[in-house]
């Protein structure tokens, strides 16, 4: 494979702590070199990027995405998908198992990952939990485990049952991997379209608590209690999307008496208030729905903190014609691969005061270490070549139409980001570039 | 704390559409009511020259007798053709979505849509659809607009020393208002709540908790939740009742004989509390229950006008939506 030289750059590492000028080899699809300014100029490289003034990080890792194939191809593929990560700077995403049908196979997953669907960057899965995420029998973990689950969850179907949570931890637990949890008591959520307060009661529509959330969290906390006392097994349980003050509240609390918690947060959580779905926009609703600013409040302190471990978008595509709807009949969901950085810029970095170094350790070393990539989220030698290049420093606003994704659902149509990728390595290979 | 959180997106709606009390200014109230009472006094050969011509679609997907019928006569009399798509009608039924549904009704020639719906926002979603003027005839548990347009105009007639041609910020100052029953999933209540206040009257929300949760409180300023009634109605100059909305409740437990001791509307605790009140009702009453027939055709009860005024006021906004020499130029 030949070499790409990344010069000049402004080298941000959160695993190795490093953010000062740095030039980057990258040969073979690993990191091959990274050495003081100038070290490098002499090597021919078939590529060069001259960083000048820009960021160079590890390729930033999302654990939560939704890319619609099989089944729903109209909405998203896998090519279009993983196309619109790499303009986002993302160079590894894991799919979510609610296709049609649900990847709840090894024959799926493999359909899934096999080159053949084109993925733009490194694609891996978290398949189904229990067969068609109905809730009720186990998936196969050990067989799809080794065809390459980096996890097992029914995202948006919530394990309500305390039996089978109860077993998917303890059988998650024995191949080191998490199980990732939808944490909603659907038992309270019925009929809702939207979080529960002034909002949703001036609207007339029926609102979501934040228990619904809360609880199902507590839950689980539990078992992970219960089975390190009885079984001996050290469970992983990842929350997703966490949007709400109280949920937070138990994972800090579960995280000091040392149980293994971790969670993600998504840009419009801490971007957005359920305000901002107006004149039932429905390009603002998704699940979990947009909080209260008291709940914005608690899920930017979390990541502040680090309660919250890492940010993911839920990237949730959906068509046009899907969301041109009654706001209660629309679907959930969002597109967030293309304006997670420049939100996060925006609001953690220039808003909150959190470092470069610390958001990006929440969009890629960290989401990388959930689910146990130790070779990639990190620009150490010897590590995956997965780079992104940005430059922190530009001003710009999004624009849905220009998105790589087949869908255009976004509440961030014309929102001012901070922070715009210039190219993005994956494996060694340039896969984006502005 | 920094406030990232960027403003809700704008969208545009073709002028004339009513979709919430809330787009409306006082001046627009002013208006409206000004050009009802305009045609109230016209003789009927003039009025029904003033839409001649026109379509006018209405899209019914709720039942509804009152709000279908007082919009189709307040069309027809404006000389206007009407034309009903309800949900026993077939496009509806074989679940052509609402957007698709609109765009055939424009193609027909449709210049004015009149929703009834029982999804919350789904006149917005038609507005920004098809970009026709679309009037909000009731949508879920959301808003019922020409409702308290109505109402306001009732009160207005009603009430001594005012003045229904006009409205102002102070039209109703020193008129408090007590709206009883099922607040939560009342689009009516919702809607007067939002208006009256802007028009200088004071909102007494009554009911049990849950009907009336502490949250409607954030409906505005002007808005108090009083949950003894009687002591609401011994402040009242209005007392508006509303139907138990049986079909609505899903999962609330409510016992109608305590219901009805501690909140019916009736000629005993009427006479004690508010004798010179004025009842209203948005109708469907439900006679025994939420009102006693005596009250409901007592002199108090102004819920006979409320019908009639649903007519002028609706053609005022049909006006509104349609008159193409400009609605301020409706002069007699
Ligand atoms: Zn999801």
């Amino acid at each position: 494979m030949s070499d790409v030289l990344i010069l000049n750059g402004r080298v941000v590492d959160p695993a190795s702590g490093i953010d000062e000028a740095r030039d980057l080899l990258l040969r073979d699809g690993k990191i091959a070199a990274l050495d003081k300014p100038g070290s490098l100029k002499n090597i021919e490289a078939a590529e060069t990027i001259d960083a000048s003034g820009l960021v160079v990080a590890p390729g930033l890792v999302d654990v939560h995405v939704h890319l619609r194939e099989p089944g729903q191809t109209y909405k998203e593929t896998i090519a279009t998908g993983t196309a619109a990560a790499a303009a986002g700077g993302f160079t590894t995403v894991v799919a979510m198992p609610n296709t049609m049908p649900v990847n709840d196979s090894v024959a799926g997953l493999e359909w899934m990952l096999s080159p053949q669907r084109g993925a733009v960057v490194k694609l891996f899965a978290m398949p189904a939990a229990t067969m068609g995420s109905m809730g009720a029998t186990l998936t196969d973990f050990a067989a799809l485990h080794k065809a390459g689950a980096l996890g097992f969850t029914d995202d948006g179907k919530p394990i309500l049952e305390d039996a089978i949570m109860r077993e998917a931890l303890i059988a998650a637990a024995r191949l080191g991997v998490p199980i990732s949890q939808h944490a909603e008591d659907t038992h309270l959520t019925g009929g809702c379209s939207m979080n529960a307060g002034p909002v949703a009661f001036r609207l007339g529509l029926r609102g979501m608590t934040i228990e619904a959330e809360s609880r199902i969290v507590e839950r689980d906390i539990r078992l992970l209690r219960e089975i390190e006392k009885s079984e001996h097994l050290r469970p992983h349980l990842h929350v997703q999307h966490i949007s709400t003050g109280r949920a937070l509240e138990a994972i800090r609390e579960a995280k000091r008496q040392g149980l293994h918690v971790t969670c993600e947060a998504a840009p419009h959580h801490f971007t957005l208030t359920d305000e901002a779905i107006g004149d039932y926009d429905t390009n603002a609703k998704m699940n979990p729905p947009l909080r209260a600013e008291a709940d914005r409040q608690a899920v930017l302190a979390g990541l502040a903190d680090g309660t919250v471990d890492c940010i993911a978008t839920d990237h949730a595509p959906h068509a046009a014609h899907e969301k041109e709807q009654e706001f209660e009949r629309a679907p959930n969901g969002i597109t967030g691969l293309e304006t997670a950085l420049g939100l996060a810029l925006r609001v953690l970095h220039r808003a909150q005061g959190l470092s470069l170094s610390k958001i990006l350790s929440l969009m890629s070393t960290s989401p990388a270490a959930i689910v146990s990539l130790a070779d990639r989220g990190s620009l150490a030698v010897g590590s995956i070549a997965d780079v992104v290049v940005f430059d922190p420093a530009a001003q710009w606003n999004f624009a849905a139409k220009d998105s790589r994704s087949k869908s255009k659902n976004t509440p961030f149509d014309g929102a001012s980001m901070l922070g715009r990728v210039h190219a993005t390595v994956s494996e060694g290979r340039i896969v984006f570039r502005q | 704390m920094t406030q990232e959180s960027q403003r809700p997106k704008k969208f545009s709606y073709a002028a004339g559409s009513l979709l919430s009390v809330a787009d409306l200014s006082v001046e627009d109230v002013s208006a409206i009511l000004s050009v009802a009472s305009q045609l109230e006094r016209r003789p009927t050969a003039e009025r029904a020259r003033l839409l001649a011509g026109r379509r006018i679609a209405l899209l019914f997907y709720e039942s509804s007798t009152r709000t279908r019928t007082s919009f189709e006569l307040a069309a027809k009399s404006l000389g206007a053709t009407t034309t009903l798509v309800s949900d026993k009608s077939s496009s509806i039924e074989k679940g052509e979505s609402l957007k698709d549904t609109g765009l055939t009704l424009r193609a027909l020639g449709a210049e004015c849509i009149i929703l009834r719906h029982p999804s919350s926002g789904a006149p917005f979603v038609l507005a920004r659809e098809t970009g026709v003027p679309v009037l909000n005839a009731g949508d879920g548990m959301h808003e019922h607009p020409s409702q308290a347009l109505l109402d306001v105009r009732t009160m207005l007639m009603r009430l001594p020393g005012r003045d229904a041609s006009t409205a102002t910020a102070k039209s109703l100052d020193g008129v408090t208002v007590v709206i009883t029953g099922d607040i939560l999933h009342s689009r009516v209540a919702r809607s007067n709540a939002l208006l009256l206040p802007r028009l200088g009257a004071k909102v007494l929300l009554c009911g049990p908790e849950p009907l009336l949760p502490e949250v409607a409180l954030h409906l505005g300023a002007g808005v108090e939740i009083v949950r003894d009634f009687d002591a609401a109605l011994r402040r009242a100059q209005v007392v508006m009742m509303l139907r138990i909305q049986k079909e609505r409740l899903a999962g609330l437990e409510l016992d109608l004989a305590n219901y009805i001791e501690r909140y019916q509307l009736n000629g005993e605790r009427l006479a004690a509390r508010a004798p010179d009140a004025l009842v209203m009702h948005p109708g469907p009453m439900i006679r025994g229950l939420e009102i006693s027939g005596d009250v409901a055709d007592g002199p108090n009860s102004a819920i006979e006008l409320q019908v009639s005024n649903g007519l002028s006021v609706r053609s005022a906004l049909l006006l509104r939506a349609l008159y193409t020499g400009g609605f301020e130029s409706v002069t007699v």
